[in-house]
């Protein structure tokens, strides 16, 4: 039973994730391609209870980063609470690039200007990492559930009638993706770039749960219920659809919860490598680019905020993924 | 017994190395000035790929030029720091007063890297090569004057007489970096026919011999590569002590720039030259004595942002169709002045090079002092005034808030860059942020550099492209090949069909005209008028010229880094190391 209280959980986890990326126009305090030129790799706010005038604070408050003169060659801030900015709920915030919008956006966090709730600081053209995190999840993380539902559909249906992907097993799918891309125009817009990728993950991994499917239905083939149902008759489409089907349906879920993780990560890997959405629109992947940087990667550790979060929501597939396992077993 | 061998074993710099040649009687050799400095000691400095030949006439990739430079001795040599033209093998030169006849004294007595000995016949074997059509040398431009190729001709063992087809300004300058080759050598692949496969990585390392002050010993792929102290160098200090001084100067193979860095921490490499502001600021920080770092200031190197303005053919693919339409708007001086008014090139400057680079204008950067023109404006950036000027060239924005043209058309392109420039690529995105208070819709497509070339140079396949340039010389004459009409390096329109604008057959005329005129100041005011121009029309749109930024040890005496290549080790000849502190074996 102690299992099931961790599949619940990293269930809850996982929807709460794709709520909030959905909803990136109201969980994120800023836009996510708006720089601030003068603000380029500021640490992450710190949120504040205490003062040292007034005491306690029940309303927590932030204060600006200034940047500290002198030091010329790394971009380098002090907190300055001579002034200090109380975090508002559900304030009328940055519009939302992403739908078009040129007017104001409810969002569910946010401090008076000149303040700014960079929660988990900014990147090096003084946008919002925390912002662009959300904003990104929707790419990575659809990506990787659309390529599955694709990967799978094309998987169970092939698998089930035909059932070789042999060839698609040994394509070097990263090299494949590579080709794709050179034959496309220059330049797609993001929402082309996303069906783009999802699509060519998809298709290219179709095989493995074919392969799965095929092994069911071939073994399913031979149990004695099938062959007790084709000698009163039936026909191959009822056993399809009664016997063997039901059998493939047990295997899907956690091929599903496996297969997600994975095809984020090659969203993942190909934004990083500049073959996915293109700037100003965050992916994981393409966030993770600075990261390449010596000098970044020693100095604005937050920049590498989405690859813990990847971690994480990779482990919660997983989690899901071993449950379902367990239960098919069962 | 160990305190016993260690006292018979000999100090590392006698044992290690081989000893400079004793100065022989009747060398004219060249003596630098400057505190002498002491022998020994390996210098090991980083390569970003390998070399891919040995061959000075036929290399044109950066790590081959770069070795190739320790390798070899040029008739006349533009000092580094100082950009004046110095003399070399050439001891001596003489200019008809027409400015078309050289008379050239070479060094007595003097030998190659072998031990064979120098003359004439080698420097006219030496130009032979460089000018032969068939080799394809990327020298052979430059060694002929609107066209024509210079004439050498012998007129002594140690004497040459060089005609130019016509007076070229800068005319000792032809003859830096031209190697002068040792016909014993290579006299019989040029027979054979074979010279360009000659002196390939194979070629063993005693089959090889130059003029410069190292010669090669020993090449291991992907890990590095090694020069030790030619003994019969032709320089010596006032001591009359032969140098180089320094036993052997190593270049390991380092893939990137962050993990050179790395490798100049953990004291693997002793020179960083040039180093990426990023990580110029990541080595200031904190102490530092073991090393130093030096800011020479904005460099030769412009990055800009053109416009595809080639002709392209009528009834090409549907994509170049798109491409024609919208060279429309960039044909309109107006729209790319739009374009320029609207650049943060400070944003760009502190945001990408944290602070260190010069915003430009046009190509000159304050780097080349003798060259840049002082007195160009520098218009502010202003989004009123570009919009202004938008306006005036009949674009509007229609009441969506989209930027259109007199067509009705939305302007949206696409800006290619390489990827493997990481920061030319974020200057992309910065002008992409910049352009969208037009409401112009930018894309930035990063390609892979090789694609991208290909497309800039042969397909012309794109619509806006952010590179830079590096320029050789701190002299106009390498520049010819950008203004020239028919200059291999003309990026915005390298096909013509349409008869040029007035201002390109300008700019033409003018470079043509300064490269024939000797006397200083009008040459100047030509070249000004050039950058005019350049700044008035925008071919190409000039954002900033990077700093030259050099870390080296504080145990390197004689540094004397400058802002043309080879930036810290062009004088590696007088380099030398203050303690023991380069012996590793």
């Amino acid at each position: 039973m102690k299992r099931a209280y961790g599949f619940w959980a990293a269930l809850a986890m996982l929807a709460g994730i794709h709520v909030v990326t959905l909803a990136a126009g109201f969980f994120a305090p800023y836009d996510f391609a708006t720089q601030d030129r003068e603000a380029p790799f500021v640490p992450p706010v710190h949120i504040h209870f205490l003062d040292a005038a007034r005491g306690f604070h029940s309303r927590p408050f932030v204060c600006r980063w200034v940047p500290v003169l002198g030091v010329a060659d790394r971009f380098s801030y002090t907190e300055d609470c001579t002034q200090t900015f109380p975090i508002k709920l559900l304030v009328e915030g940055a519009p939302d690039s992403a739908s078009g919008a040129r007017k104001g956006n409810l969002r569910l966090l946010g401090v008076d200007a000149p303040g700014r709730l960079w929660l988990l600081g900014t990147d090096e053209f003084g946008r919002d990492v925390f912002s662009r995190l959300i904003y990104g999840g929707r790419i990575s993380l659809f990506a990787g559930l659309l390529a599955t539902l694709v990967s799978l559909a094309l998987g169970w249906g092939l698998g089930s009638l035909a059932g070789s992907g042999e060839l698609f097993l040994a394509l070097p799918w990263l090299y494949l993706l590579f080709a794709v891309r050179a034959f496309l125009p220059l330049h797609v817009g993001a929402g082309q770039a996303f069906l783009l990728l999802t699509g060519v993950i998809g298709l290219v991994g179709w095989a493995r749960p074919a392969r799965l499917v095929r092994g069911i239905v071939l073994s399913a083939k031979e149990r004695t219920y099938v062959l007790a149902a084709r000698g009163f008759g039936a026909s191959d489409a009822y056993i399809l659809r009664r016997h063997i089907w039901r059998e493939t349906r047990v295997v899907m879920p956690t091929q599903a919860a496996l297969l997600i993780p994975a095809y984020i990560q090659a969203e993942v890997v190909m934004s990083f490598l500049g073959l996915g959405v293109g700037e100003p629109v965050p992916s994981w992947g393409n966030m993770l680019v600075s990261l390449q940087n010596l000098t970044t990667l020693a100095y604005a550790w937050w920049t590498a905020a989405p690859a813990l979060v990847l971690a994480g929501v990779c482990l919660l597939y997983h989690q899901v993924g071993a449950h379902l396992q367990g239960q098919g077993k069962a | 017994m160990p305190a016993l061998q260690a006292a018979t074993v000999a100090p590392p710099s006698r044992r290690q190395g081989l000893a400079p040649v004793p100065i022989e009687r009747g060398e004219e050799f060249l003596t630098i000035a400057g505190e002498p400095g002491r022998y020994g000691g390996r210098l090991t400095a980083s390569l970003h790929s390998e070399p891919k030949t040995f061959n000075p006439v036929t290399a044109v990739d950066a790590p081959s030029l770069a070795i190739i430079r320790q390798t070899i001795g040029d008739l006349i040599h533009i000092n580094r720091f100082t950009q004046k033209a110095e003399p070399a093998l050439a001891e001596s030169w003489k200019i008809s007063p027409d400015g078309k006849h050289f008379s050239l004294a070479l060094r007595h007595g003097i030998r190659f890297s072998d031990g064979q000995p120098f003359d004439a016949d080698d420097v006219l074997f030496s130009f032979e090569v460089f000018l032969d059509e068939n080799l394809h040398s990327p020298q052979r431009d430059l060694l002929a004057i609107n066209g024509k190729p210079i004439q050498v001709l012998k007129s002594g063992q140690y004497s040459v007489e060089v005609y130019l087809p016509e007076p070229d300004a800068a005319a000792e300058r032809l003859f830096d970096s031209v190697a002068i080759l040792p016909k014993h050598l290579l006299g019989k692949a040029y027979e054979e026919k074979r010279l360009n496969q000659a002196w390939g990585l194979d070629t063993p390392p005693d089959q090889m011999a130059g003029l410069g002050p190292f010669r090669l010993k020993q090449f291991v792929p992907g890990q590095f590569v090694k020069l030790e102290r030619n003994p019969y160098y032709w320089k010596a200090d006032r001591a009359r002590r032969r140098l180089p001084y320094l036993d052997e100067l190593a270049y390991l193979i380092v893939p990137s720039t962050d993990a050179e860095v790395l490798r100049f921490r953990a004291g693997e490499v002793d020179v960083l030259s040039p180093l990426s502001a990023e990580n110029f600021g990541a080595l200031s920080d904190g102490s530092h004595a073991e090393y130093q770092l030096q800011d020479l200031g904005p460099g030769l190197e412009y990055d800009f942002l053109f416009f595809n303005l080639n002709d392209l053919p009528e009834g090409g693919s549907e994509e170049m169709q798109a491409i024609s339409k919208k060279q429309a708007w960039f044909r309109d001086t107006r729209f790319r002045k739009a374009v320029s008014l609207s650049l943060d090139r400070e944003g760009v400057i502190r945001l990408i090079f944290r602070g260190r680079a010069a915003p430009l204008w046009a190509q000159e950067s304050p780097g080349n002092k003798n060259w840049v023109d002082a007195n160009l404006p520098h218009p502010a950036r202003s989004i009123p005034e570009a919009r202004r000027i938008l306006k005036e060239g009949g674009f509007t924005w229609n009441d969506a808030g989209d930027l259109v043209d007199p067509a009705g058309n939305r302007v949206e392109f696409s800006i290619i860059t390489s990827s493997s420039n990481a920061l030319r690529t974020k200057i992309a995105t910065l002008l992409q942020d910049d352009l969208k208070q037009l409401v112009m819709d930018v894309h930035v497509v990063p390609l892979e550099f090789r694609s991208l070339m290909d497309r800039v140079f042969q397909t012309y396949d794109y619509e806006a492209c952010v590179l830079g340039l590096v320029t050789g010389d701190a002299d106009p004459n390498p520049e010819m090949n950008v203004w020239l009409l028919d200059g291999g390096t003309h990026l915005w329109r390298l096909r013509h069909l349409r008869p040029p604008e007035p201002w390109e057959a300008e700019l033409d005329r003018l470079m043509r005209q300064q490269l024939v005129t000797r006397r200083v100041p009008e040459r100047k005011k030509l070249y000004d008028r050039v950058q005019e121009l350049v700044a008035e029309n925008l071919p190409l749109i000039c954002i900033a010229s990077p700093d030259v930024l050099v870390a080296a040890k504080s145990t390197l005496a004689n540094l004397q880094p400058g802002v043309i290549p080879d930036y810290a080790l062009w004088n590696a000849d007088s380099i030398y190391f203050r303690s023991d502190a380069g012996k590793q074996p």
